[in-house]
Order: C-alpha cells, then sequence, then structure tokens
C-alpha cells in the first residue's frame, strides 16, 4: 500500500529509488581512498623539489601511472557524490538545485578527464 | 516556494548558541575538508597538465609550491586528506552500528583529531629530512 497521494505521482516527485546506491557507492569510493591517499601524500611531499625529468620520470612508470588513475576515478566520484549531498543541503529551489547538481557534475568530469588525459599523456609520450 | 526565513516567528536555537564541542567541530571540519579537497583535486588536475605541458608550465607551478604560501596550500592539503580519511574511519565505525555510546564517541573525536596532525607532520617531517632540509 502507497501512502503517497494520486497528484504527487502524478507529478513524478519523491524517490529516485537511487539513495542506497549513492550510499553504498561512497563508502566504496571511501575504502579505495584510503590506500590512495597514503601513495598520493608519500609521492607529493617527496617530489616538493622535483625536477621537470625527474617529476615526469616518476609518473611515467606503469605502476605509478595506474595508480594515478585508480586514484582520480575513485576520488573525483567521491568527491562528486559528497559535493551533491553538501548541494542537496544547503542549496533550496528546485531550479537553483538542479543546476547546482548539474554543474557539479560538469565540474567533477571536467576535473577527472582532465587528470586522466595528462597522466595518460605523460605515460605515453 | 515562499522564503522559508520568517524572522517574526522564533527560530529553535543554532550553533551560537550551544557550547562548542569537539564532535561538532570535527563535524564541520569533515565536510568543510571535503570541500576543500574538491577544490584541491582541481589543484591535482592543474598540476598533472602542467607536466603533461612541458617544462616551462611545470617550473611555473614548481615555483610557486617552493613558495612558503604554496608549501602551506600543500600541507594543507595533506593535512585535509588525512582528517577526511580518518573522520571518514569513524563514520565506518558508526555504519556498523557502533561507536554510539559517549564515552567511545569522545575517544573516537579525540583520535581523529590528533591522528590527522601526527600523520601530516610525520609525512612533511619525512619529506624535509628526506630532502636534506632537517
Amino acid at each position: 500500500m502507497t501512502m503517497r497521494t494520486p497528484l504527487s505521482r502524478v507529478k513524478g516527485l519523491g524517490s529516485a529509488k537511487k539513495g542506497t546506491e549513492h550510499f553504498w557507492l561512497q563508502r566504496v569510493t571511501a575504502i579505495a581512498n584510503i590506500p590512495l591517499t597514503f601513495f598520493l601524500v608519500i609521492a607529493i611531499v617527496t617530489h616538493l623539489n622535483a625536477d621537470y625529468a625527474t617529476m615526469r620520470a616518476f609518473l611515467a612508470q606503469p605502476v605509478v601511472s595506474i595508480v594515478m588513475l585508480l586514484l582520480i576515478g575513485s576520488t573525483v566520484w567521491h568527491m562528486r557524490l559528497g559535493m551533491q549531498v553538501v548541494i542537496e543541503d544547503y542549496v533550496h529551489g528546485e531550479v537553483r538545485k538542479l543546476l547546482s547538481i548539474m554543474l557539479n557534475n560538469f565540474v567533477a568530469l571536467i576535473i577527472g578527464v582532465s587528470c586522466v588525459f595528462a597522466v595518460i599523456k605523460i605515460a605515453l609520450t | 516556494m515562499a522564503p522559508q526565513s520568517n524572522t517574526a516567528r522564533p527560530l529553535s536555537p543554532h550553533i551560537q548558541i550551544y557550547r562548542w564541542t569537539l564532535t561538532m567541530i570535527l563535524s564541520i571540519l569533515h565536510r568543510a575538508t571535503g570541500v576543500a579537497l574538491y577544490a584541491g583535486s582541481a589543484l591535482l588536475a592543474l598540476w598533472l597538465l602542467t607536466i603533461a605541458t612541458g617544462p616551462e608550465a611545470y617550473e611555473a607551478v614548481r615555483g610557486f609550491a617552493s613558495h612558503w604560501l604554496g608549501r602551506l596550500v600543500l600541507f594543507g592539503y595533506s593535512w585535509a586528506l588525512f582528517h577526511h580519511m580518518c573522520g571518514g574511519l569513524r563514520h565506518f565505525v558508526w555504519d556498523t552500528g557502533r561507536g554510539f555510546d559517549l564515552k567511545v564517541v569522545e575517544v573516537m573525536a579525540r583520535l581523529s583529531a590528533v591522528v590527522p596532525l601526527i600523520l601530516t607532520l610525520a609525512a612533511w617531517v619525512a619529506a624535509y629530512h628526506y630532502l636534506g632540509v632537517l
């Protein structure tokens, strides 16, 4: 039995049944981010004064390139989900909320594609 | 939808009324570091793109990263990563339905405030030692 009114059903409002998926992927990417975070911090602090050739040679190693790609994928996904929750909490009004979430998706995708492109270019050229 | 804030009616007390607790601060910091790390990812993309572009672009970024302000950004970035990670680990405990006892909450709060600082300092002391500065 449904407690929803016929009007709300006609308007198509209510749960999109994506809540569990959002919650779960937030956790899955969070777990993946634990080792990746240690990798990123170590990679950064051990290359503080690195010159161009050193930096490039480091990133071009297959293992490093692959871990960087995994890091980008997991991180961008995680931050996209997290920012969406922040938007849903603070941005009210259907239009503004929808546009903010859309912008969040675009920005996350731009950051992700930029990183992936850079890492692949460094690795293959 | 009509504006929701009607100042004529009484409002429930908000954060400026309550005595600040560590758990409140950490809750806000978890979200704040999350948002800051979003910007950090944009910087990561910029950094990778300059390396992919060429030596001149990379040297510009390296110049800023060598400046004390750039170092402070990197230090803050690494701290935010560790802090958000430890906050997330605390949430994992809660996800399992455990750790809601007030004593446990307080212990976990203190740990997730201190451990990220230790991890960050350890990483930077080790790095400066590795670079021969310390």
